[in-house]
């Protein structure tokens, strides 16, 4: 199964318990479990949001923002109800993390959810999990049992006068509605088609009433803030990029695995000490940072720490942090092909940007791979990506268009080299002549 | 339409989770789907009447989601990913493999209704690649010898 590994460098905060039967309540108790819900109870919800913000914690799902921040965008007074809504529908290629907190430690993101509750005085939230993920609905639903039965959750909780109710939700597979305006519609029973913003989740979300949220991994990480303080969260890692986060290591590597690692680990050291390196003999030709719609990095760019600002800075993006690892044996077009075959597969059709780049993108990218390729074809992938970029409703067509900016960019010799007919320089001896066309 | 005593009770406490009846939609269609292979004619017009909707609007919420059919499938539903980390790690070969075997191409159906075959998407199994998903089921770190023992047990459980 999904198999836990470790490296001497990890610093396990949300990692802390894995392995050891959290799942079970007097367990996840014993471990220091529903201390800081208790804790957040008796503090001022604007002192549980300033807590949060300080300790510099920043979205885990993919868009780095300051979590308590996101947080006080939340009116106080509201003529409709509040909502806290878990992201749980994990699906950016290269990233495997919220699986295992969901496997190991699903009272802590039940825990998570509480505290964002309290802290914006929300009586009703969320865990959505992606369908695909049903055993671990499974272990989540009788979490949230286990929590009702013992007075954490429903009226009165913990004896303190605050009502709070956490539900399941389950998804049936879509990874648009991992975009947090798509994940509302889809639990509003709707197709996940993203919503325009402004108005912003935390002023108008779930039913018009306010809504935050969080991925799943930055919920599990609240508890260990509010116990371990502010201070202590953010020297874990980098200045504005505090705590520790789960990098998912993918790909032509020794020793693949989900590590918990400071915020600002240097990419190499990842790469070769953690990681263990590349197998085989074989040396680095790209390295994806932080899932599919984070540019890939070259070989010379990847003494970079792992941080959102270091990454932004160097062109790229800190993502989800599914770090996928790319060996020399590796054919760029093919890959810029596979990543813009998932966009185009999952793009929800709502903006024409998107629809019709995605899909055009993905034409010719075959038409290249397969050698009928021109070379004014290179320079109209990436003036037709560029041209995507900002005019979508939500990120998805950002999301295809920068990594394959990038591809043509940073291998253009490659596409080059696909030109006149000639066969893909790193096609195997007897490889397939056709994959098998993913239809919808 | 009734379903099982399981899926009554569950319907009945999910619709009282949110304001509106419809937010259930979602996840009753995968469970309607789970207990009765597909989301036939049938199973579609009783959840629209349940949760008050137009058999269109269950239709169009349907074809938004990669999980639910409306058409019958195997009994084992071996969804292969092949996007990039799986890729790397041999999921196309597997794919193709496990396409031989069976002697289906993507959505096909063995004859005798034991296997589905699909290309998936990434479902989570980056650093476990390979990956194979079997109806819930994960499958890592694969071969196409362990993929081959791993639908020879399948197919040991359907002709049970």
């Amino acid at each position: 199964m999904a198999e836990l590994v470790s490296h001497p460098d990890e610093i396990k905060v949300v990692t802390r318990r894995f392995g050891m039967g959290a799942t079970n309540i007097d367990r996840y108790l014993e471990l220091d479990g529903y201390k800081a819900v208790q804790k957040a109870l008796a503090m001022p919800p604007d002192d549980v949001i300033n807590l949060v913000k300080n300790s510099g914690l920043r979205g885990r799902g993919g868009a780095g923002f300051n979590t308590g921040m996101k947080w006080s965008f939340v009116p106080k007074q509201s003529p409709k109800p509040k909502y806290v809504l878990c992201n749980g529908d994990e699906s950016e290629p290269g990233t495997c993390k919220d699986r295992l907190i969901f496997e190991h430690d699903p009272h802590s993101v039940i825990e998570g959810v509480m505290i964002a509750a309290i802290a914006v005085q929300s009586h009703a939230g969320y865990i959505y999990i992606r369908g695909e993920y049903r055993y671990l609905s499974v272990i989540m639903q009788k979490a949230l049992q286990d929590a009702y039965a013992r007075g954490f959750l429903g009226k009165n909780i913990f004896g303190s006068g605050y009502d709070l109710d956490i539900y399941w939700h389950g998804g049936a597979g879509a990874y648009e509605v991992g975009e947090e305006s798509a994940l509302m519609e889809s639990l509003e029973g709707k197709r996940g088609i993203p919503r325009i913003r402004p108005p912003f989740p935390a002023v108008v979300g779930l039913w018009g009433g306010p809504t935050v949220i969080n991925n799943a991994e930055t919920l599990a990480s609240v508890p260990h803030i509010i116990l371990g303080g502010a201070e202590w969260y953010a020297s874990l890692g980098t200045p504005k990029n505090g705590g520790t986060r789960l990098f998912c290591l993918s790909g032509h590597l020794n020793r693949p695995g989900v590590y918990e690692l400071p915020m600002g680990y240097n990419l190499k050291k990842m790469i070769y000490e953690v990681g263990g390196g590349i197998p085989n003999g074989r040396s680095l030709k790209a390295v994806v940072p932080g899932g599919s719609s984070t540019p890939a990095l070259k070989p010379e760019e990847i003494d970079v720490a792992m941080d959102f600002d270091a990454l932004m800075k160097a062109g790229s993006m800190l993502g989800s942090g599914g770090v996928v690892v790319l060996d020399d044996t590796t054919c760029m077009v093919k890959f810029a092909l596979r990543t813009i075959k998932f966009y185009q597969h999952e793009s929800c059709g709502w903006c024409i940007p998107c629809r019709e780049g995605t899909d055009w993108l993905k034409k010719t990218l075959t038409r290249f791979h397969q050698g009928a390729g021109l070379m004014k074809d290179i320079d109209n992938i990436q003036y037709l990506s560029e041209n995507m970029l900002g005019r979508t409703f939500c990120p998805l067509g950002d999301a295809a268009a920068m990594p394959t900016i990038a591809f043509v960019k940073k291998w253009r010799k490659e596409f080059e080299d696909h030109l006149e007919g000639r066969p893909c320089p790193f096609e195997k001896e007897g490889a397939i002549e056709q994959l098998p066309v993913l239809s919808h | 339409m009734k379903f099982s005593e399981e899926f009554e009770q569950r319907f009945a406490e999910m619709v009282t989770h949110y304001p509106t009846k419809r937010s259930a939609l979602v996840p009753t269609l995968l469970y309607a789907q789970d207990e009765v292979g597909f989301l036939s004619d049938e199973v579609i017009s009783e959840l629209a009447s349940r949760l008050a909707l137009t058999e269109l609007e269950v239709r169009n919420v349907i074809s938004y989601y990669s999980m639910l059919t409306t058409k019958p499938r195997g009994k084992f539903n071996v969804q292969v990913c092949t996007n990039i980390a799986c890729m790397l790690r041999g999921g196309e070969e597997l794919l193709h493999h496990c396409s031989k075997k069976l002697g289906i191409g993507h959505k096909g159906t063995t004859p005798d209704g034991m296997f589905t075959l699909e290309e998936v998407e990434c479902i989570g199994a980056c650093s476990w690649a390979p990956a194979v998903q079997v109806n819930y089921d994960f499958h890592e770190n694969l071969t196409t010898e362990k993929m081959d023992k791993v639908l020879d047990e399948y197919k040991k459980r359907g002709t049970q």
